[in-house]
């Protein structure tokens, strides 16, 4: 198979696309060619490489995680530890990226839109680093769960705009970027955060983050002397899986598996599986599978998980789902939290809680696996921010 | 011909401008939507654009954002939005377009909404977020009806794009009058006449101004050059005041006149 999406209007199958006011549309079709160009020039790519090493980290380590492994009985569990990166996630790969894409188009203010503020750190962190004027959007109901990471934007220089409008949350904070974005399209760069919104979004975001994947292939024939039997990521709009995934696509056997919010569990109106419970539908300027009513309005998407609190999701996922080249699977927010919980005990690590979706798949399919066989996850972050979270979900009062 | 090429034609004979108010359909509930069709239409609307409800409205200010609150909160979906205009079809022969976003229409299903809307007398479809290059799934089946898309053009589109996008519009082309959402800015007429004079150049197809446009004043200015003036959000404020009370029709009324005046005196 020769994997050549997304076609040169930015569609993966019928996902995808460029679903948008006019007033943005030429600036939509000036940051493609200008990432088009960018990509071909070796000294984008040195410069990028430059900050991935030096100031993110990079490479992440692949860390074998053994007492789990023994404890689970299978499969051998590696973790790409992404939680190491400088901001502690794998979102800054993405900000660095688009961020020096915004310097070469010599744009000096971004925005960003955020839900349980990583993103927001990612980009404020980046603007600061760059002398750069950012302003960061998200929901009034977010800004309260998530005052830690509110400070340290503002510590970073940031200006974070509460929003509002509609539920509060991370889909109202990316409509207000939008809007924002609308009104101040000449001299402002939106760095969006995950594989979602219009072409080219989708693409250079997925782009950025694909350094997980390339140096997790790498380590691992280091480590195991071949692939692993299974690639697995949490999914929220999807960035550190399609990044995980995408170095992978072309070795069919490997099994790549997304894992999504099940919130209060998929029979109920409380989760955020928008591949395993929604539809095709168009929201923030891609067609994609969205949470939504019989009316097409979007419906509210639950999860622990502030990260993954989202009504879509990427729309290459969804075309990765058609294709059968991926499967999506979910997990509820309790079986997040006790996998959360092992991961700390046994390990030493305190995942962040997107990640615990991914490990708590693990959980539930290592032990039925050989003990030959392997198992990738992406540790797309550290839990820190989410110590407050799980310390309500535990009934323990920190004040 | 259609009633929005036929309203055209007879306003070119006379040297008009169209009078276009917005509402947003189901604001503040679908009774009261039909009263105020009917008081447009008497109040010499030319066309009248009704909302679709939407839950993300990303292209609308506060104003039009709270009205799509509203009116989904009234119970209001796009299959009550058709069988509004099969209602009102009946007692106004104003052309009537439906505008909104993509995703209501897409999830109806498309052939099926083209086929309803046609049924219900809808004269006209905008979608804020559906931009040409992403038509072409929705094109044929409202050609198939003869319902034109109709095309929105924005200070921000470059000259050439709006040289192609121009020579493909249908019904009328909608110039976005300000780099901004729907309603958070005053339009400056002078800024805007000029692009609209040379985009009518290229195009027979009327032109429309909206965005910003709030007060009679206004209005009277943007008709000296435009084919057609739209108020939305001026509009939509006085429906937030009034609610359902007994003064929203008068209110709305007494607007429309004093706007229809302004774009007749222009």
């Amino acid at each position: 198979m020769t994997y050549k999406e997304p076609d040169e209007r930015g569609h993966f199958g019928q996902y995808g696309g460029r679903y948008v006011a006019e007033t943005l549309m030429p600036a939509l079709l000036e940051l493609e060619s200008a990432y088009i160009q960018a990509r071909q020039d070796p000294a984008f790519e040195q410069e990028f490489q430059y900050y991935l090493k030096h100031y993110v980290g990079r490479p992440s380590p692949l860390y074998y995680a053994e007492r789990l492994s023994r404890k689970l009985g299978g499969a051998k569990i590696y973790l790409k530890r992404e939680d190491l990166n400088h901001t502690g996630a794998h979102k800054v790969n993405n900000t660095v990226g688009q961020i020096l894409l915004a310097r070469r188009m010599g744009k000096n203010r971004v925005i960003a839109e955020t839900g349980a503020g990583q993103h927001g750190v990612a980009t404020a962190t980046v603007a600061a680093l760059f002398g750069m004027e950012c302003e960061i959007f998200m929901g009034k109901e977010d800004i309260r769960r998530q005052a830690l990471n509110v400070f340290r934007m503002k510590l970073l220089g940031a200006r974070v705009t509460e929003v509002t409008s509609g539920t509060a949350t991370l889909k109202d904070a990316m409509n207000d970027a939008l809007r924002h974005w609308v009104t101040h399209v000449r001299d402002t760069f939106y760095v969006i955060g995950t594989v979602a919104g219009p072409h080219p979004y989708p693409l250079l975001v997925r782009d950025f983050q694909t350094v997980i994947g390339r140096e997790a292939r790498e380590q691992m024939q280091e480590a195991e002397g071949g692939l692993p039997d299974v690639a697995v990521a949490c999914i929220g709009g999807g960035s550190n899986a399609m990044g995980l995934f995408y170095p992978f696509i072309e070795d069919a056997q490997v099994d790549l598996l997304g894992v999504e919010a099940a919130g209060l569990g998929l029979d109920t109106d409380k989760h955020a599986a928008s591949l395993g419970g929604g539809s095709p539908g168009v929201l923030h300027g891609n067609k994609t599978c969205l949470l939504q009513d019989d009316d097409g309005q979007i419906r509210h998407a639950h999860s622990i998980s502030a990260g993954l609190d989202y009504p879509g999701v990427g729309p290459e996922h969804a075309h990765l789902r058609d294709l059968g080249r991926a499967r999506y699977v979910a997990v509820t927010d309790d079986e997040a939290l006790a996998a959360f919980r092992l991961l700390t005990e046994i390990e030493g690590i305190i995942p962040a809680l997107e990640s615990a979706h991914a490990l708590a798949q693990v959980v539930k399919m290592a032990p039925a696996m050989d003990r030959d066989q392997t198992i990738l996850v992406c540790l797309s972050g550290r839990g820190d921010k989410d110590i407050h979270t799980v310390a309500d979900a535990m009934k323990v009062d920190l004040t | 011909m259609s009633r929005l090429a036929a309203t055209f034609t007879r306003l070119k004979e006379h040297g008009g401008a169209a009078f276009v108010p917005f509402i947003t359909a189901g604001d503040p509930n679908l009774e009261r939507s039909a009263d105020l069709i009917r008081t447009l239409a008497a109040s010499g609307a030319d066309i009248i654009e009704l909302g679709i409800p939407f839950s993300d409205p990303m292209a609308d200010g506060p104003t039009i954002q709270a009205a799509s609150e509203r009116a989904l909160a009234a119970g209001t979906t796009l299959a009550k939005v058709l069988q509004l205009v099969a209602a009102v079809r009946n007692e106004v022969q104003v052309p009537l377009v439906l505008m909104g976003y993509y995703n209501p229409v897409f999830h109806y299903g498309i052939d099926r909404f083209a086929r309803d809307a046609r049924d219900a007398g809808v004269d006209g479809l905008l979608l804020v977020d559906l931009p040409p290059e992403e038509a072409d799934e929705v094109l044929p089946c409202l050609a198939a009806v003869d319902i034109p898309l109709i095309t929105l053009l924005a200070p921000t589109t470059p000259a050439r794009r709006m040289q192609q996008l121009a020579s493909r519009a249908q019904g009328y082309i909608y110039y976005v009058s300000m780099t901004g959402v729907t309603g958070t800015q005053a339009v400056a007429p002078e800024q805007i006449e000029q692009a609209v004079t040379e985009l009518k150049a290229m195009t027979e197809i009327p032109v429309a101004v909206g965005f910003g446009i709030n007060t009679a004043a206004d209005a009277r200015a943007v008709a000296a050059f435009a084919d057609a003036v739209v108020v939305g959000s001026a509009l939509v404020r006085i429906i937030a005041e009034q609610g359902d009370s007994p003064r929203l029709v008068p209110a709305v009324a007494a607007f429309a006149a004093e706007l229809k005046d302004a774009i007749q005196a222009s």
